[in-house]
């Protein structure tokens, strides 16, 4: 038996029980083999389970547990610390049949994903209220800004926010139309919130590093920019200033 | 837009967010009270070791695998093609591969 054999018979129930698995007084230990794999099977569907709750609340307990059997197979762990496993799930869901009407769910996945890079995320102070009037002055347009490593964006043509408000919060039912989520941490929790008009294209140039001016460029005329730029600050995600 | 105009629009921004800033900012001391608790996610969630279920078979298998998604999906009212793309099958096409009760 080698470990490739021993892994791959953890999570294929159909196959044979590796040669090798013995009890104590050497006899064949099948049960014991069958008890560590129903343990790896649960713990990792224990694990999408918390590491996705809005999908989870949205296709049902039952309804997940048994995808998770599936997915869990399809995609193993490939590091052992499971804080972020699952980020195949959104991938995945784009393929899977039984939720091919539900469009909607990978986007969420995504955004259930990004919570959990969000909370795990290191923590750092923002950018003193003083930086951010001296700025003000400067050649402000040509200044790119580095963001909370807690930050993430998520742009979707589905109502993801509103989906994940519906779900979590109890929230209004959600109503149809594209939304781009901006996910901040300003203390220990992070909560998603809806960017306002130009939001996405704006951040996701901050994120690809490119200036305030060619941001600006990226968001098109209908941009609400105090209005992104007080979700910044309230949520603490401007840490810094480069030239 | 120009270079030097961009910069003001972009300064003004900055400063009307900044006032807004000031009046939410005792707000975030709370922050935490109300935000998503994943607490406890990394968990190592052992202990389920005292069964045997891992002897269950997984059963899908093309067509043969046959829940439906049975969650709050069933209440939120977004059709297919709401983003614009065509979407195809349905709840209802679906419920054909349900067993039989």
């Amino acid at each position: 038996m080698t470990q490739t054999d021993f892994a791959r018979a953890l999570l294929d129930p159909e196959a044979d029980i590796p040669v090798g698995i013995t009890d104590p007084t050497g006899r064949p230990a099948p049960k014991r083999f069958s008890v560590y794999r129903n343990n790896v099977a649960s713990s990792l569907t224990r694990a999408l389970e918390a590491a996705f709750p809005t999908v989870r609340k949205l296709v049902g307990d039952e309804f997940f547990a048994a995808m998770a059997g599936v997915f869990l197979r399809a995609h193993p762990p490939n590091s052992r610390m499971l804080m972020l496993y699952g980020d195949a799930m959104p991938g995945f869901l784009e393929g899977f049949p039984p939720v091919a009407h539900l469009g909607y769910l990978p986007d969420v996945a995504r955004l259930d994903q990004a919570m959990r890079e969000s909370y795990h995320a290191a923590d750092i102070q923002p950018l003193p209220d003083a930086e951010f009037q001296r700025l003000i002055g400067a050649d402000i347009a040509g200044l790119r800004l580095r963001l909370a490593p807690s930050l993430r964006l998520v742009r979707s043509h589905w109502p993801v926010v509103s989906i994940w408000a519906a779900n979590a919060e109890g929230g209004p039912p959600p109503v149809p139309g594209p939304e781009d989520a901006v996910i901040l941490r300003p203390e220990f929790d992070p909560r998603p919130q809806r960017l306002p008009s130009g939001g996405g294209a704006f951040l996701q140039g901050l994120l690809e590093k490119r200036t305030l001016g060619q941001s600006l460029d990226q968001a098109g005329a209908s941009v609400n920019l105090p209005g992104i730029l007080s979700l910044l600050i309230s949520g603490r995600a401007i840490i810094g200033v480069d030239e | 837009m120009s270079y030097q105009s961009k910069s003001l629009v972009i300064a003004g921004a900055f400063a009307a967010a900044l006032s807004g800033a000031a009046t939410t900012a005792s707000a975030q001391e709370n922050e935490k009270c109300f935000g998503v608790s994943l607490a406890g996610q990394n968990d190592c969630a052992a202990g389920e070791g005292t069964t045997c279920a891992g002897t269950s078979k997984v059963d899908y298998q093309g067509n043969a695998w046959t829940l439906v998604p049975a969650g709050t999906c069933a209440t939120m009212e977004l059709p297919a093609g709401a983003d614009g793309m065509a979407r195809m099958g349905s709840l209802e096409a679906l419920d054909r591969d349900l067993p039989s009760a």
